[in-house]
């Protein structure tokens, strides 16, 4: 590779130059460009897997949620009058509507799957342990804010379904000891659901509880860059016991009978 | 550690601490290299503290001396794992050096002008409230004040909506001939007419005939007390005789009704509005009712804890209106003892 870097043709260079260019004057400024390819680089265990990846796969599902529900707002009405026709129309007129409501539907049970088995596997693998437990707590706030995202959304189409399972879900959260009338009576927005249910229901759905979910991914993502992934349970390197470090043997090839090894283990 | 090798440096992946790789001399440079983890020391007083809670909230169902004693028991078992917990931060602090000015000697100026004019203090006071302390306390205190002016209104306005200028006006729901002595009437109007057909309510209404030479008739609101849904009469619906009477759109339809059933979680009422199969928890809302100009006004909803007897001599515990699925009698009711108002 060496040989080849040399052999660059003068354009070639300037192209390089053209577009390290931008990106070095974004990195001077802001130390962007390095965060996120120490976000994207990091080292972590050599024996992580797909079972890694669930917690990607929720970011995913939630980023797509997050976009199909900015563009379903274009077109949403939350009126008692015309929330129905409004989701009629996306469904059946609008060019495309059947397909970004259908994802933001689907998408909505792939978000709250993903959740449980992202949880599962942190469970399963014993990653909520010192010093993660405060990434689990935020991960069940996630999960319970994930969930109130499914509760008010489900309001949203205005249909009978809609409107009797939101009626049985806020009548389940008045049955809670002490405070739980005064909640049912704070989430119907009055005595029973009406037009202002609506309204509330929309407004949680789409600016308070997305921007909670935000902020606490936020945290999640700190705290799992900064405490690093866990092996899974499996690992041969034993949890809290320090992996005997590779020491070249004297013919130098001890990259090759150990190919596991860390790269840089051998650049002595 | 394993012996070194004539290599500079190597990598070490830390299973225990975040799985980290990080290179030996960082490892030896590392200033807040934790090597144990800051667990508290294993102890039983959480347990007591737990069972103290359990005994709580058994007695509140089973007994107050039960949930004293649960109480007692959490108290000092509280007590003594939050002093377990703080032992090591209520070590006396180190002492702080603080910002300090000494004072000016200038002998002493006439007192009714210069410093001495000022409150005298020593330096011992000077030193204990420093100018920088001063100032971020004022920083903080301003900001939790404007915090405090935002935050309150737009919270009340969040919430006291739902709580307040909740009654509705006395819904007419008719000349009272429409209502036949001893016939279950389906009577559907709408609460707010300006909202529509969203606000349409369900009561089902019986005449009881008189008396004592008043009317008597029976209102059953027709949300299901077991979690609000709209509850159907198991009878003959006679919709080619329904009318549609008053402003507020009101629907009357005659019913021959056997019971009451809840197609949502299979509750089941009497005619009477009682329970008799189901998960509900109490029987049927009622609401009051008046007449007037012979005519049949909607009152007050109420909820009832059960009825005794049948028709115009039924015996009704009454409560005030409250949530589906809550209990009004029985010592399930110390669950909600506040109501909610509105």
């Amino acid at each position: 590779m060496a040989t080849a870097a040399k052999r660059k043709s003068p354009r070639r260079r300037q192209l390089e130059a053209a577009v390290l260019y931008p990106v070095d004057w974004l990195e001077e400024r802001s130390g962007l460009v390095g965060g996120i390819k120490y976000f994207l680089f990091r080292k972590v265990p050599r024996d992580t897997g797909w079972f890694h990846t669930l917690g990607s796969a929720t970011l995913t599902a939630f980023l797509v949620q997050a976009i199909t529900g900015v563009i379903l707002a274009f077109y949403y009405k939350p009126d008692p009058d015309s929330a129905y026709q409004s989701i009629q129309a996306i469904t059946n007129d609008l060019t495309l509507g059947w397909l970004v409501r259908g994802m933001h539907r689907w998408g909505a049970s792939v978000f709250i799957i993903l959740m449980f088995l992202h949880m599962a596997r942190v469970f399963l693998f014993g990653a909520y342990k010192y010093p993660r437990e405060l990434n689990w707590i935020i991960g069940v706030l996630l999960l319970a804010l994930g969930m109130a995202e499914g509760f008010t959304g489900y309001l949203l189409p205005w249909d009978q379904t809609a409107y009797w399972a939101t009626v049985v879900g806020i009548n389940i959260n008045g049955t809670a000891p002490f405070l739980g009338p005064f909640l049912a009576q704070f989430l119907q927005g009055g005595a029973a659901i009406g037009e202002d249910t609506l309204g509330k229901f929309y407004s949680l759905h789409m600016l308070a509880l997305p921007g909670a979910i935000m902020g606490l991914i936020g945290l999640h993502l700190y705290l799992v860059i900064r405490l690093g992934v866990t092996s899974p349970p499996w690992s041969p390197e034993a949890a809290g016991r320090d992996r005997a470090p590779v020491v070249p043997s004297a013919n130098g090839r001890e990259g090759l009978v150990r190919p596991g090894a860390r790269g840089g283990a051998n650049g002595s | 550690m394993a012996p070194q090798g004539d290599c500079g440096s190597w990598y070490v992946v830390d299973t225990r601490y975040g799985a980290r790789v990080e290179s030996q001399e960082d490892r030896d440079l590392s200033q807040h290299d934790t090597e144990k983890p800051h667990l508290p020391p294993p102890s039983l007083w959480p347990i007591g503290f737990a069972i103290g809670i359990a005994c709580v909230l058994t007695g509140l169902v089973v007994s107050w001396v039960a949930a004293a004693v649960g109480a007692l028991i959490a108290l000092v078992f509280g007590f003594l794992w939050i002093r377990d917990i703080t032992s090591g931060v209520r070590q006396p602090a180190a002492p702080v050096e603080t910002e300090a000015r000494p004072l000016r000697d200038t002998g002493a100026p006439p007192a009714a002008e210069g410093e001495a004019a000022m409150p005298v203090m020593s330096e011992e006071e000077i030193a204990a409230y420093p100018r920088s302390t001063f100032l971020s306390a004022a920083t903080l205190g301003l900001g939790a004040v404007i915090g405090g002016i935002i935050t309150v209104p737009v919270l009340g306005f969040a919430v006291l909506p739902s709580f307040t200028n909740q009654r509705k006006p006395n819904v007419d729901l008719g000349p009272l001939e429409n209502f036949p002595e001893g016939q279950f009437i389906i009577a559907t109007y709408l609460e707010d007419p300006k909202v529509g057909e969203v606000s349409r309510r369900t009561m089902f209404v019986r005449n009881n005939g008189l008396l004592e030479d008043k009317p008597s008739f029976t209102m059953l609101f027709s949300r299901c007390v077991h979690l609000g849904c709209p509850v159907q009469p198991n009878g003959i619906i006679d919709s080619e005789n329904m009318k549609t009477v008053g402003e507020q759109n009101v629907e009357l339809t005659p019913v021959l009704v056997s019971n009451f059933g809840c197609p949502c979680h299979g509750g089941q009422y009497n005619t009477e509005g009682n329970r008799t199969a189901g998960p509900p928890v109490r029987a049927l809302d009622r609401a009051e009712f008046s007449v007037r100009d012979g005519k049949l006004y909607l009152g007050e909803f109420y909820s009832v804890g059960e009825v005794k007897g049948a028709g115009a001599r039924a015996r009704i515990k009454k409560y005030g209106h409250t949530n589906p699925g809550v209990h009004v009698d029985g010592i399930e009711a110390w669950l909600y003892p506040i109501e909610v108002p509105g």
